[in-house]
């Protein structure tokens, strides 16, 4: 991934505090989720397109939702395990990625990968509004950071393209697509 | 494009290993909507009453709810449809979990068994690929364990299993199929799964549901949570706790327990304990529950918690919910403890948590009468709970005396004789009812009794208060918000039903019509739930829920892309009703059939009993027998039923209309 410029300001981090022990496992969450982010919006759902998944393993009393974050092209090499009140989590339940280890947060059909826009547009992430557990609480803050320029959804989506193919087997494909058209 | 519903159905011949993906037809859907409403047609097409449970030509149907899949919250339901051994008539149980919507997002609606397996398989429904798979390595597995065994063995944490345990491997009468914290336990569905040779079926779906009118649809979905809600920050006022607050009863949430243990019996249910809930007993409760207790856990998409992980020391962790949490305890005369411990055996078996307890307290009661000897129970513990945890190994293995008990109490008596039969008193249809016995007969529930078909009070009940309130301004007050009625009349029907007095009191009010339109109402609710796939919970269990008849058949135009009004939702409704009715009819079923058990209510109104019987199969549309007639049936569009009885001598042509009416004609 490319960084186009790094600099310090202020700006308004919007997050959401996930209350595990609050979690009943419904799974609303990834039920409007997935339908917001349907086209047209709201027309079909799935919760396989959600951007948000409880990794739920209800004997062993495991319930985290997480929310999808950046797009990663590998694994990261040690995968450690979490010991939280005498349960056993793998880090993997934490992590917010697009990781070619797992199954979450990527297109079913395509296998793009899958990112929260914080459902832009509504007053707060709808995941949030649907979860009547309060196991996830909307929540901004100020802080200082560095400023990435902000990726959109296909901008990350050719990202992984280009990680999967190669940027110039890419740019074939394009090419051959537009003198198709 | 189809909407809501996925257009596909599995068929899966076990006999001959064969799989075909069917389309079903758009046309079925508008006039059976789906779940229940198409298992009912399906079953009405293909199994006629020669079928016996056992037979390979028994289909076993599980359907998904049409509105399951889509974002409506608690539309979960898996309704599994099969000819029950118990009963020998059609068996709709159905459960809630996460069974039905990931069997949408596979490209499917419905699960058709068909045939038999030689040995025992489990099926793997991944999206469009479906296999028939050995399973003689969980063999006698409980029905958890399976599912998680399942889970690692294809590498699929987030495949959804319903599963048998030795109960339905054995045939058990009243074998269960569980899924996690759900089962559909009712009338031995997993009886006929063993037959069927099918441990398990898995299934992983990631696909689309698509809806009608997008917008639509989620506004009403919002105004559903909304008032959910709103309904858990003011629950309703002056009537007891379980009808208070929505959801299946709170039975994993509360702890006072006064209720249940006072007014319901125990034992075979014989025995009322007045004085049983002590401060010392209501303390040990609530330590086990409070010890045993790890999370309130939910159904697919809905807030509600209704069901709980329980782990107590030394056994393995498991889900329950609602109010198997007592019938242990109070079929042994035991304490909680005891109850979540072999509720824990009980799931891993896979068993109906209603029949299972008061089976085992119907074989101990023989014992103690003499009609059943210490030589029919070899090497049995002294103490009741033993006696319990040696009659549960029996019964799901069916050795020696639990060969005959694994049938169920109406069979079981029948076996043993010399009188057993009087001690399977509380069964409605030969299948075993929730341990209630009451004094004065109760118009509105006496026909519930009698006429319901999904043999379960609590799948029949709900929308209007079960009893009057005592003060006026009271009734005022609650009718007030009380929208969900279908019609302005019920509101002063409860306006004016009093307590106590001379005038408006049970037994004879509600008037005998405005106890069939009462009934009627509340059945419907009931049937909606079940062809969309709705948790009773949330809509007809319920005073005031949150689903009505004002926001179904939006939800349905706006889903499924029906255009739907009330009238033809109630039409459709009275179809299937009617259509189920009308399986059971061709396999026997009559008046004689239709009676509450004999002990329910001390004091009885025979003449009362029957001008409402009477009233209420005319308001139906069904001849004195409780047969529907050529002319009703024939308004539902459901003449080739009426041909069919016709064939079948079950009705006569000209003999069509009901009860009297039949001679002025």
């Amino acid at each position: 991934m490319t960084v186009d410029k790094i600099d310090k300001e202020k700006k308004i981090i919007k997050t959401i505090r996930i209350d595990v022990d609050k979690c009943n496992g419904c799974r609303a969450c990834e039920v409007i989720c997935s339908a917001f982010h349907a086209a047209p919006k709201y027309s079909s759902n799935n919760p396989a397109r959600s951007r948000i998944r409880i990794i739920r393993d209800p004997l062993k009393d495991i319930y985290v939702p997480v929310y999808a974050g950046e797009y990663t092209v590998a694994e990261c090499a040690g995968r450690d395990k979490y010991m939280i009140d005498g349960k056993e989590y793998d880090e993997c339940a934490f992590c917010r990625a697009s990781c070619p280890s797992r199954d979450e947060f990527k297109e079913p059909d395509s296998g793009l990968p899958l990112k929260c826009d914080m459902c832009e547009g509504e007053d707060e992430p709808l995941c949030v509004k649907w979860c009547h557990a309060e196991a996830l609480i909307y929540e901004e803050r100020e802080e200082e950071v560095d400023e990435a320029v902000e990726q959109e959804d296909l901008e990350i989506g050719l990202d992984s393209l280009v990680d999967k193919y190669g940027l110039e087997k890419l740019m074939d494909t394009v090419s051959r697509m537009l003198e198709k058209d | 494009m189809r909407y809501a519903e996925t257009g596909f159905n599995l068929e899966i011949d076990l006999t001959r290993g064969n799989i075909e993906k069917v389309v079903t037809d758009p046309k079925d859907t508008e006039l059976y909507l789906g779940g229940l409403g198409t298992n009912a047609k399906i079953l009405w097409d293909r199994v006629p009453p020669e079928v016996e449970a056992f037979s390979p030509e028994n289909l076993l149907i599980f359907g998904a709810g049409l509105l399951c899949g889509t974002p409506a919250t608690g539309c979960n339901r898996t309704i599994v449809t099969t000819i029950s051994p118990q009963t020998k008539l059609m068996a709709f149980s159905m459960m809630g979990g996460f069974w039905a919507p990931e069997l949408k997002y596979a490209g499917y609606d419905k699960v058709i068994l068909s045939g038999k397996s030689s040995d025992l398989v489990y099926l793997w429904i991944n999206n469009d690929e479906v296999e028939i798979r050995d399973a003689s390595h969980l063999k006698g597995k409980g029905a958890l364990e399976t599912a998680e065994l399942l889970r690692k063995e294809l590498n699929e944490p987030k495949a959804q299993v319903a599963a048998i345990g030795m109960a339905g491997e054995n045939r058990v009468f009243y074998a269960s199929v569980e899924q996690g914290r759900s089962s559909a336990s009712r009338g031995g569905i997993g009886a006929v799964m063993g037959d069927k040779g099918v441990k398990a079926i898995v299934v992983r779906g990631t696909k689309d549901i698509n809806v009608a009118e997008p917008e639509k649809y989620i506004e009403l979905c919002n105004e559903v949570l909304e008032y959910i809600k709103f309904r858990e920050e003011n629950p309703i006022p002056g009537v007891m706790a379980i009808l208070s607050r929505l959801g299946s009863p709170q039975e994993m949430a509360v702890h006072d327990e006064k209720w249940h243990t006072e007014n319901f019996s125990w034992g075979n249910s014989r025995t009322r304990r007045k004085d049983f809930w002590t401060e010392e007993v209501a303390k040990e409760w609530e330590e086990t529950l409070e010890s045993a207790r790890t999370r309130l856990i939910s159904c697919y998409n809905c807030p509600m918690k209704c069901g709980a992980t329980l782990s107590l020391p030394g056994l393995p962790t498991y889900m329950m919910k609602c109010f198997t949490k007592l019938t242990y305890t109070m079929g042994a005369f035991s304490n909680l403890e005891f109850g979540l411990r072999i509720a824990q055996k009980a799931t891993e078996y896979g068993l109906d948590g209603y029949s299972a307890p008061q089976v085992m307290a119907f074989a101990l009661e023989l014992l103690e009468d003499g009609i059943l000897t210490d030589k029919d129970f070899p090497d049995m513990p002294e103490d009741t709970e033993g006696r319990f945890y040696y009659l549960l190994d029996k019964i799901v293995r069916r050795e020696g005396i639990g060969d005959i008990l694994a049938n169920g109490t109406h069979w079981a008596a029948e076996e043993i004789g010399n009188g057993a039969e009087e001690y399977a008193h509380n069964n409605i249809k030969k299948v075993e009812q929730l341990p209630l016995k009451l004094f004065m007969m109760n118009p509105i529930y006496y026909l519930m009794y009698c006429t319901g078909e999904k043999m379960n009070i609590t799948q029949i009940e709900g929308q209007f208060p079960q009893a009057p309130f005592p003060k006026r301004e009271h009734r005022e007050k609650f009718v007030k918000d009380w929208f969900q009625v279908p019609d302005e009349k019920f509101k002063q029907y409860f306006l004016d039903w009093e307590m106590r007095g001379e005038k408006n009191v049970t037994p004879f009010y509600p008037t005998i019509e405005m106890t069939c339109e009462i009934v009627d109402w509340q059945e419907k609710m009931h049937y909606i739930d079940d062809a969309l796939g709705m948790c009773a919970g949330l809509s007809s269990f319920h005073l005031k829920p949150p689903y009505h008849m004002h926001n179904f058949p939006k939800f349905i135009t706006a889903g499924a892309g029906i255009e739907m009004d009330q009238d033809k939702l109630t039409q459709a409704a009275k179809r299937y009703r009617t259509l189920v009715r009308a399986n059971n009819i061709r396999r026997g079923m009559r008046r004689k059939d239709e009676v509450p058990p004999a002990d329910h209510w001390k004091k009885r109104f025979p003449e009362l009993e029957k001008e409402l019987l009477d009233t209420y199969y005319q308001y139906k549309g069904w001849n004195n027998d409780g047969i529907p007639t050529k002319e009703s049936l024939h308004e539902l569009g459901l003449d080739y039923v009426a041909e069919d009885f016709i064939k079948r001598g079950i009705l006569t042509d000209g003999e069509n209309l009901p009860g009297e009416d039949a001679s002025s004609k």
